[in-house]
């Protein structure tokens, strides 16, 4: 097979993933006991009230038909309306502007920690995996170990309680205000940054680790050692490239440890993010909130590993030099 | 599969003499944990639900041993009760996800084909959703409750240990010996129970703990986020999440609780660690 038939391959694969996460997503969301008219409503339903809100919401259609309208109004850009602000006048805020306006700061913090911890995590892997069972392999693998074992907010609390409380450098709380200016931002986003680089470090580290010792053990590379090869250039020229794939792969499985992450770490730093957005949804039941934000973290997850796994075609010599 | 000619007593010996000092260490805590979870009732030193007194965060006293939390209840019950509850809904998390994905995983394998590819398919499907966001949508419409937490994530760890168990499986299935039986004529219920399953033991062993860490941790994070365990129930994050305020008065309050999961989840991975490279199995590293 071709490069293009193999991404093209790939890329209908991703599409259809994503089409079975709306399916999930929206169903999902529609399980909820007696229907969105009833959620909204709560103790004000009467017999007019509800068929006035399901009239409204285009509750009497059947489901496949609001799914389709659903979907369809997603990928316009539609988010629908808050049912949380579904006031009297029955006209609820589109959460539009609210979905960017967070999304722009989850990706700031998500951002930040990912242009931190990749190269760091990918650093700390090689160096473990040049001498495995060395003394710096050793401490590195086991520090990782201890790290991959503490719950995403443990480091975020001993951080607040080590430089917000005790030292008073930092802010324990990152809430943000319209003057902010660079520095500003820079001081509210050291904690939650450093709490999640250390949540998804240990995994990426650990992974990068035993994907380039696999590279490390195979028949190329034994070929290369008894040929004498140099250790720096075995490791740069030899290793590095076939490690290429896995280690793409291993930063895209990450996201997801960055994606439970972010929910928990902006909402230990009252952060004006997307997962807070869609923490305080779900315990509202604001479900069109819950389903675009949903949708969002899923699509960006889906594209990440689709991304990541078009780069591991590419980088693969087989592929790329057909027989 | 081959048997092999030991008693049980040379066999425990030969553990023991294998275990390192984090191994050793490691088990003791666990078992520590588990007794501590067992007789959490017995053991609790007040009514982990009694206000004791009007202070919000006593620092430690000889009464209190842990002080007190946001309502003046006595921490160190409240904690002793708490690993209880983590542990039983992890634990029952756990089982139940082995028990549909080992289960599911076995019979993809042996029967192979069709089968296989379409609930590979469908579980490759729902691998590409985040765990937590599964999670979050279910609570979402159903509200949070024991069974629906306890259903939910272990929903979500079958699909890993379907995963992990369908590989073992295959490469069992492979096997001269397995071969041997089908030739003989038994059958596919026979060959799972009586050759798949006992050749795999130590591995699926080694997932068990590491999928029992990651419910814990799992049901501490949703617990955190208050869409976990529901007060007057506590579990771990929730005494976490309920003591935050306990920072900005300087004591540690909910740093205990914190560091209670992180010791389980070090122990039992150290612990899984320990078991893997004495089987010289090997795992994926990826959760």
């Amino acid at each position: 097979m071709s490069v293009f038939a193999m991404i093209g391959r790939r890329l209908l694969i991703g599409l259809l993933t994503l089409l079975f996460v709306s399916v999930l997503v929206f169903a999902g969301t529609e399980i909820l006991p007696g229907d969105v008219a009833y959620a909204v409503l709560g103790q004000a339903a009467t017999p007019e009230s509800l068929e006035l809100v399901r009239n409204r919401l285009g509750l009497n259609e059947p489901v496949h038909v609001r799914y389709f309208v659903w979907l369809f109004n997603f990928v316009r850009g539609d988010f629908g309306a808050s049912l949380a602000t579904f006031g009297g006048s029955l006209a609820g805020q589109d959460i539009g502007t609210e979905l960017l306006n967070r999304g722009w700061n989850t990706m700031l913090l998500a951002g930040s920690t990912a242009l931190i911890a990749v190269p760091l995590s990918i650093f700390l892997g090689l160096t473990a995996a040049i001498k495995p069972g060395g003394l710096i392999d050793r401490i590195l693998t086991s520090t990782s170990l201890a790290l991959i074992s503490f719950p995403d907010f443990l480091v975020a609390v001993l951080l607040v309680t080590v430089f917000a409380i005790k030292l008073r450098w930092l802010p324990a709380i990152a809430s943000i205000r319209p003057s902010y200016d660079f520095f500003d931002w820079v001081r509210i986003l050291v904690l939650p940054v450093a709490g999640l680089t250390f949540t998804i470090l240990a995994h990426m580290l650990r992974m990068t680790r035993s994907a380039v010792i696999d590279v490390l053990s195979s028949p190329a590379i034994e070929m290369a050692i008894l040929k004498g090869v140099p250790r720096r250039r075995l490791l740069i020229k030899h290793a590095l490239p076939n490690a290429i794939g896995p280690i793409v792969n291993v930063i895209a499985l990450n996201l997801a440890y960055l994606i439970s992450g972010v929910v928990v770490i902006e909402t230990m730093f009252n952060y004006n993010g997307l997962g807070r957005y869609m923490v305080e949804a779900v315990t509202n039941r604001d479900i069109p909130v819950v389903q675009a934000c949903a949708m969002i973290f899923c699509s960006v997850y889906v594209i990440v590993n689709l991304i990541s796994d078009v780069i591991a075609i590419l980088s693969n010599p087989r592929v790329r030099y057909p027989k | 599969m081959i048997l092999e000619k030991n008693d049980w007593k040379s066999s425990i010996s030969e553990i023991v003499k294998d275990l390192t000092p984090g191994a050793f260490l490691s088990i003791l805590f666990l078992i520590l944990v588990i007794l501590v979870g067992l007789f959490a009732p017995w053991l609790a030193p007040f009514d982990q639900a009694e206000i004791l007194t009007n202070e919000s965060f006593e620092p430690p006293s000889d009464l209190l041993w842990l002080g007190s939390d946001f309502l003046g209840r006595d921490l160190l019950s409240r904690l002793i009760n708490g690993v209880r509850v983590t542990l039983f809904l992890a634990l029952l998390i756990t089982f139940l996800s082995f028990i549909m994905g080992v289960g599911l995983g076995f019979l993809a394998a042996a029967f192979g084909g069709r089968i296989d590819s379409i609930i590979s398919r469908v579980n490759d499907a729902l691998l590409s959703f985040p765990a937590l966001m599964l999670a979050l949508i279910v609570i979402n419409s159903l509200g949070s409750s024991f069974t629906v937490l306890v259903f939910t994530i272990a929903f979500i760890d079958m699909t890993r240990v379907f995963r992990v168990s369908r590989a073992l499986a295959v490469n069992i299935m492979v096997m001269d010996y397995v071969e041997a039986a089908v030739v003989r004529g038994e059958g596919k219920t026979w060959i799972i129970l009586q050759e798949v399953l006992p050749n795999s033991l130590t591995p699926l062993a080694a997932e068990f703990g590491i999928r029992f860490t990651y419910a814990i941790l799992f049901i501490s994070a949703l617990s955190f986020l208050g869409l976990g365990v529901q007060p007057p129930q506590s579990d771990l994050g929730v005494l976490v999440k309920e003591n935050m305020q306990a920072l900005l008065y300087g004591e540690y309050t909910n740093i205990y609780p914190a560091l209670t999961i992180a010791a389980i989840a070090i122990s039992m991975n150290v612990f899984v660690d320990w078991l893997l490279k004495r089987s010289s199995a090997k795992l994926s590293e990826e959760i």
